[in-house]
């Protein structure tokens, strides 16, 4: 039996196939219904996001069970074989596991450590067990693997700082106001890039919001978008003296809007409350001498861009820790699946002692008769206890030879011992 | 038995320090824990160690450097117990800690001279003096602590230096802030009380509220400093940088009286004038 993983994902494949090959709900049911009918594969799991098409199955028959599943993706994805296959790649047992890990821990992802993939591949499970087409393996696998991206998640900081301009300027600004609930925004000028810092600070908590623009027909369609007030920009001292706090400046201006004596001007009438400046525009637009001023801060894009270069790096370092633990994991799933083997004759071994046991104390019932509900159950419980006892060791024995070499001469031996493959005949 | 207790604290508190500083680099919140619950068990064996001194002693146990320093380092410990479970800031505990024992250490490696009480010292207005001013005391001392954790963290955010050991460690600056100006505000009053219960008790002892010795002295001007800091916080608004710059230079005034007066200026605060008796009229 083997574990197949085959996909395409960001690396592999153009984002025109990955759009193509998607697999949406009706592709799913597609290849569902096929896996229903089908006898070579025994479970299925479907993974896909914008970034990857996964198919992650168990089966005895690897040949082919793999060209039915690449002529089903085709067909369904209305794609020749011939140019799906070279983008494709495919993974066996250990290499499938250790993928499905990497890609849940955000290592496999386009921005290193980014969180949404485990709710996706949550959801995807979800569905393969709607579909009933998770089997003992699989079911082991992906609730393993939801710890490993759970144990990368709190062991490395991997995903803990910001890897985007947006992003690092929410960071840092809950470095200074911790929260931002009560906090104000004034956003000067506009682009995107101002606009996206702007709705990532709103996300974290500021409610209020208001906007400068050159023109004002610009500010005042901008500030509807965020439920803000349109401000002009002669008003930007006054907005600095009574309530703003962060301050989002991208106007195409040449010269500084905001110089070091408007500033310092409203310090005093602000009460010394800090004040945060993130400076996106190029040229800039806030003049840098205003950092000097205490309780004052200011960011430009080249300082944004610092914190996310460094952070992407400090990214990297953790994935080291990360694989670490993936490869620990591994060992842990591969020692589980080889005990698998023993499964079937541990099951069999203690069917054998439960039948003899029935069979007895069937036997016995007369005898039994005279005692009260209460010391048949305790005889019950007695012979299942001495059952037990009894066959304790032999389990042990069995479950640390699983993996090894001699395992299949210490399970006909066993099967050997206990009469196991006449079982049916026998209640000796 | 004293000697136990005692040497118990300061083995949990030199322990709890090393965690927390181990905490500090390392980030294992389970460090953390032990360390607070270290610290916290040293904290209740020097309790029982000052009720026990209070006790032999029949007055507030502070009549040498020795425990005075002793009753200090508790203090401090006591109002970050209480800070911790106000604002729950766990990296608080890797400043404190440490300066709390190494006051701790120093008290213990001086010589124990037996004391010599007289019956003057046995007044409730000593006690309540005594009391309130430590306890002020150690509220200015966390004030000190966040204020330089809060220069430390500026720095770096100004600086820019996004990549550094404390950048990520230290609490945000607001945060920081906050418990400056919430020891401020807690502190002052004990100060003040501390100062009041001190004239009562001179009144009383010696028949005079206020005769210009060092400690008084230094102490008005301590006051002042403090009283200064909190007008201009409450009124224009003081805060961050130069509320903490302020917040440490007091403290340093409050060191200078509370060592230099104790052992070298003299007059009747002085640690050895309480033990020869050179005590006014």
């Amino acid at each position: 039996m083997k574990i197949v993983d085959i996909g395409i994902n960001h690396k592999t494949a153009p984002v025109e196939i990955r759009e193509q090959m998607a697999i949406d709900t009706e592709r799913a049911s597609r290849i569902f219904a096929f896996f229903k009918k089908t006898e070579l594969i025994r479970e299925l799991f479907l993974l896909s996001t914008c970034n990857r098409v996964e198919v992650i199955f168990t089966t005895d028959s690897f040949d082919m069970s793999k060209n039915a599943i690449v002529s089903l993706m085709c067909k369904t994805g209305k794609i020749p074989e011939s140019d799906f296959l070279p983008l494709t790649y495919t993974l066996q047992d250990m290499d499938a596991v250790r993928h499905i890990f990497r890609v849940a821990s955000g290592l496999d992802s386009m921005v290193v450590g980014e969180p949404q993939i485990l709710g996706q591949i949550k959801q995807a499970y979800l569905t393969s067990v709607q579909h009933r087409a998770t089997g003992v393996i699989l079911n082991r696998l992906l609730h393993r693997t939801f710890h490993v991206a759970k144990r990368v998640r709190s062991e490395t900081g991997i995903s803990e700082s910001a890897v985007s301009i947006s992003y690092a300027a929410v960071q840092l600004a809950k470095k200074i106001f911790h929260t931002l609930e009560d906090k104000k925004i004034l956003l000067i000028g506009a682009g995107e890039m101002a606009e996206l810092t702007a709705r990532h600070l709103m996300a974290n908590g500021v409610k209020s919001l208001s906007v400068a623009n050159r023109t004002f027909d610009r500010a005042i369609d901008i500030a509807r978008q965020f439920g803000g007030e349109a401000v002009s920009m002669e008003e930007i001292g006054y907005q600095l003296e009574s309530g703003v706090d962060i301050v989002i400046s991208s106007t195409a201006s040449p010269d500084y809007v905001i110089t070091k004596d408007k500033v310092r001007s409203c310090i005093r009438k602000r009460r010394n409350r800090p004040l945060f400046l993130i400076d996106i525009a190029v040229p800039r637009d806030i003049d840098p001498g205003v950092n000097d001023i205490s309780n004052v801060y200011v960011y430009d894009i080249d300082d944004l861009k610092g914190v996310v270069q460094f952070n992407m790096a400090h990214r990297q370092q953790e994935a080291v820790k990360a694989e670490r633990i993936v490869s620990e994991e591994i060992i842990r799933f591969e020692k589980w699946l080889k005990t698998l083997d023993i499964v079937p004759t541990i099951v069999s071994l203690k069917q054998k002692a439960e039948n003899i046991i029935q069979t007895e104390l069937k036997r016995s019932r007369h005898a039994l008769h005279d005692l009260t509900p209460e010391q048949q159950a305790s005889v019950e419980t007695l012979v299942h206890s001495v059952s037990e006892k009894i066959l304790n060791d032999p389990f042990l024995f069995l479950k640390g030879q699983a993996g090894r070499p001699g395992i299949t001469n210490c399970i006909d031996f066993t099967k050997k011992l206990f009469n196991l493959d006449n079982e049916d005949n026998g209640e000796t | 038995m004293s000697f136990i207790l005692f040497q118990t604290a300061l083995l949990c508190e030199i322990l709890a320090s090393g965690g927390f500083i181990v905490y500090i680099i390392k980030q294992k919140k389970w460090m953390f824990r032990v360390s607070h619950w270290l610290l916290f068990s040293g904290f209740m064996f020097h309790t029982a160690f000052l009720i026990y001194r209070f006790w032999t002693l029949g007055t507030a146990p502070v009549l040498d450097m020795r425990s005075a320093l002793s009753f200090f380092s508790w203090c401090i410990i006591a109002v970050y117990m209480a800070f911790y479970l106000k604002f729950r800031m766990m990296v608080l505990g890797s400043f404190v800690a440490p300066f709390a024992a190494f006051m701790l250490l120093i008290s213990s490696s001086m010589p124990v001279k037996a004391i010599h009480v007289r019956p003057v010292f046995k007044s409730m207005w000593l006690t309540i003096h005594v009391f309130s001013v430590f306890i002020g005391i150690g509220l200015f001392t966390i004030a000190c602590l966040v204020s330089i954790m809060y220069l430390i963290q500026e720095y770096h955010i100004k600086k820019k230096k996004y990549g550094s050991f404390y950048f990520s460690r230290l609490p945000s600056l607001a945060t920081l802030d906050e418990i400056n100006y919430c020891a401020l505000i807690y502190g002052f009053p004990f100060l003040t009380i501390g100062i009041i219960s001190g004239c009562i008790y001179a009144q009383c002892a010696f028949g005079t509220y206020w005769q210009w010795d060092p400690k008084e002295v230094l102490s008005l001007i301590t006051w002042l400093l403090y009283a200064v800091l909190l007008h201009e916080r409450l009124t224009v608004g003081w805060q961050g940088r130069k509320a903490a710059i302020m917040s440490i230079l007091c403290f340093l005034v409050i060191m200078i009286s509370f060592a230099g007066t104790g052992l070298f200026l003299g007059g009747y605060h002085s640690f050895s004038s309480m033990n020869t008796g050179r005590m006014p009229k």
